[in-house]
């Protein structure tokens, strides 16, 4: 990694004591990236992008807020007034943690239809999924912030749940509450919290980073890089590619920011929180639904909750789930589909968890959730019936017509 | 560039779909409002309008506790006019040198001052019932300026067969439950525009929404025409960087 040579002597003098001009060298601009990645790679450095615009607009609005119960509502809307383009530092914020979840979901699925997770990347995996995890938490505890009505008892169901464990239970929400309901030292922790949990998750971005460079991106056709023909330096192909997609993803996200701010939020939540009142309908943000209706779905407590919750956990297990050896759907006709009805079952459950539980919507939510958890031993007996098409014999060789290759349903070989 | 389209059309979908969320209750008539649209912005003059009916009518029984008398030269009106209009209402300020609460005109840093001390002598004075602060309201309801102006306009004298409304309470096609506790407020010529604008009651009910608005989204006016100029800009910036990537890519293949 060290050793490199740069023509400035002063980049130069600091290189040689701490070589953070070879590491940029060769993780950002030599890092060889397969030069088949399509559009659907650009996710992950949006999520990138997001995390950064988070950073920056949370930090200010830090500045003018107030963690108390009694000021919290005001100070956002002190915020919304009075703070010179406060308006526009929340509203990136606040939508931003809609569009953090865009890119992070579509980045999830991307990696599950081409196989991503599979070995060596299920440490990758494994790390982008407890990425998610913290994510959740801190969304979570983000909209309490405000201190609305959507927040208040938002948070009281969602920190309710924990009373489902046996034993430690009550003990558990006791200590998330700070006391014995959902007041001031909660939404102190919260923020507390709130503000820590960002930089957690830039230092699991580091490690994923660290992951993915060790065993290098995956891509469209599953298959490794054979050699220096199939791969091309990710500056400045990657670095351009990922600047149109920024582009383009600005262009959506400031839309909304600019002329739908209120698109994803709930109106409740502009009315001060009111322990005596509760909402008729309280929902959680969007990207908790398709688990809220897996939550519903349980007629049991505990088991909602297990289930729920089982529901990421069972993804960490997805790399030893899936029995077969070749990775991108493009070669396997039929978990093709069966990827697209996981997809399409993921959006009826977030669909079903936007609704009041009652009549169809229970039915169609408990069939729902049998669905997105059978999924996973489908894929297992899955690779072991299904017959792959044949495979690339590498990235630059174009697929030959007719499968005439001859190697039929090859399995990789390990890296 | 096929699958670039699409990657973008499922990002757009997945950001229009997933949060398609209901919303009950009857169904409200969409009316057409100034600043609607990308290039919508609010009509000051309609808004000065809504202001007079907020402070002859609302205004005696709905605070409006998060805009300042300040606020209001947003709306055409001057110094003075501000100062004046904030000099009408008192409010308790103190302790002076002698330790006592004294009553001083308010001020235009002050914000509009409410028409009930506190929300006990508000329902005291209201039959029970709170009125609430109308900072925020045309955020805090689904359907916003429309589900406000089907309030302010879809009383019925007499409720549909079968119907009963409490005593003191009133029907609303709107509201939900449609038993609501503020009289209809109002009515064709309830107040007299300054600008000599007819006041049929559709007129200022519309008026008034648009002052609530206003009250709710200060920022309207400057968030729309920023937004315009940012897309504008970062189109052109799209466009560039699809064009560089273009020219980068040309050897690869």
């Amino acid at each position: 990694m060290s050793g490199q040579q740069f023509d400035n002597k002063i980049v130069q003098w600091i290189d040689d004591r701490l070589p953070v001009f070879s590491i940029l060298k060769h993780s950002a601009v030599d890092y060889p990236t397969p030069k088949n990645l399509s559009y659907w790679w650009n996710f992950g450095s949006l999520a990138g992008v997001v995390l950064v615009i988070m950073l920056a607009t949370g930090i200010f609005l830090a500045m003018a807020y107030a963690a108390n119960t009694g000021l919290a509502f005001g100070a956002v809307e002190h915020i919304m007034r009075d703070v010179n383009y406060g308006w526009l530092l929340r509203y990136l914020h606040m939508n931003g943690a809609s569009f953090f979840f865009i890119c992070v979901y579509i980045h999830i699925f991307r990696g599950l239809y081409y196989g991503s997770y599979k070995a060596p990347r299920e440490l990758l995996w494994a790390i982008g999924l407890v990425i998610y995890l913290v994510m959740m938490g801190t969304a979570f505890m983000g909209y309490v912030l405000p201190w609305g009505q959507m927040s208040f008892w938002g948070a009281t169901v969602i920190t309710n749940l924990f009373s489902a464990i046996p034993v430690v239970g009550d003990y558990i929400v006791t200590l998330l509450w700070g006391g014995f309901s959902v007041d001031n030292p909660t939404l102190n922790r919260f923020f507390a919290l709130h503000y820590l949990l960002p930089f957690v998750i830039l230092g699991l971005v580091g490690l994923h980073m660290v992951a993915l460079h060790t065993t290098k991106s995956n891509n469209p056709l599953g298959i490794d890089a054979k050699g220096p023909q199939d791969t091309i330096p990710f500056h400045p192909y990657y670095t351009v590619k990922d600047l149109v997609g920024i582009g383009v993803f600005l262009l959506v996200y400031l839309a909304v920011v600019f002329f739908a701010p209120n698109f994803f939020g709930e109106p409740d939540n502009y009315v001060p929180a009111n322990p005596l009142v509760t909402p008729p309908h309280i929902v959680p943000e969007w990207y908790f639904l398709p688990f809220y209706a897996i939550l519903r779905a349980i007629p049991d407590k505990l088991g909602g909750v297990v289930a729920m919750f089982g529901a990421i956990i069972i993804l960490f297990f997805l790399p030893w789930i899936d029995s077969s050896k070749v990775r991108s759907a493009k070669f396997r006709p039929i978990f093709k589909q069966v990827f697209w009805i996981f997809l399409i079952d993921c959006l009826i459950l977030g669909y079903c968890g936007s609704q009041p539980p009652e009549g169809d919507i229970v039915v169609v939510g408990r069939i729902a959730t049998a669905v997105y958890f059978l999924f996973f031993p489908t894929l297992w007996v899955l690779g072991k019936v299904e017959k792959p098409r044949p495979l690339p014999h590498s990235i630059s060789a174009p697929v030959l017509k007719g499968g005439a290759a001859g190697h039929a349903a090859q399995p990789m070989e390990k890296a | 560039m096929r699958k670039f389209l699409t990657s973008t059309l499922a990002a757009a979908l997945m950001a229009v779909a997933v949060p398609a969320l209901a919303s009950e209750g009857p169904k409200l008539e969409h009316q057409t409002w100034a600043w609607n649209g990308p290039f919508g912005q609010y009509d000051k003059a309609q808004l000065r309008r809504g202001f007079q009916v907020f402070r002859e009518v609302c205004s005696n029984c709905h605070s409006m506790k998060l805009v300042a008398y300040r606020n209001l030269e947003y709306l055409g009106f001057s110094d003075d006019e501000v100062k004046a209009i904030a000099a009408e209402k008192q409010v308790q300020d103190g302790p002076n040198d002698q330790g006592d609460m004294y009553q001083r005109p308010a001020r235009p840093s002050d914000r509009i001052v409410p028409p009930f001390p506190n929300d006990q002598a508000a329902r005291a004075s209201n039959n029970g019932a709170l009125p609430p602060d109308l900072s925020l309201m045309n955020k805090a309801r689904a359907g916003g300026p429309d589900y406000v102006y089907g309030i302010l306009t879809n009383f019925k004298d007499n409720p549909p067969e079968g119907v009963t409304i409490p005593d003191g309470m009133y029907y609303n096609e709107t509201f939900p439950g449609h038993a609501i506790a503020m009289p209809p407020p109002i009515a064709d010529d309830l107040v007299t525009y300054a600008d000599g604008t007819k006041a049929t009651k559709e007129q200022i009910a519309k008026d008034t929404v648009a002052f609530l608005n206003w009250a709710a989204e200060p920022e309207l006016d400057q968030r729309h025409s920023l937004g315009i100029k940012a897309l504008i800009f970062v189109f052109v910036m799209t466009v560039l960087f699809y064009a560089l990537k273009r020219k980068i890519w040309a050897d690869v293949h």
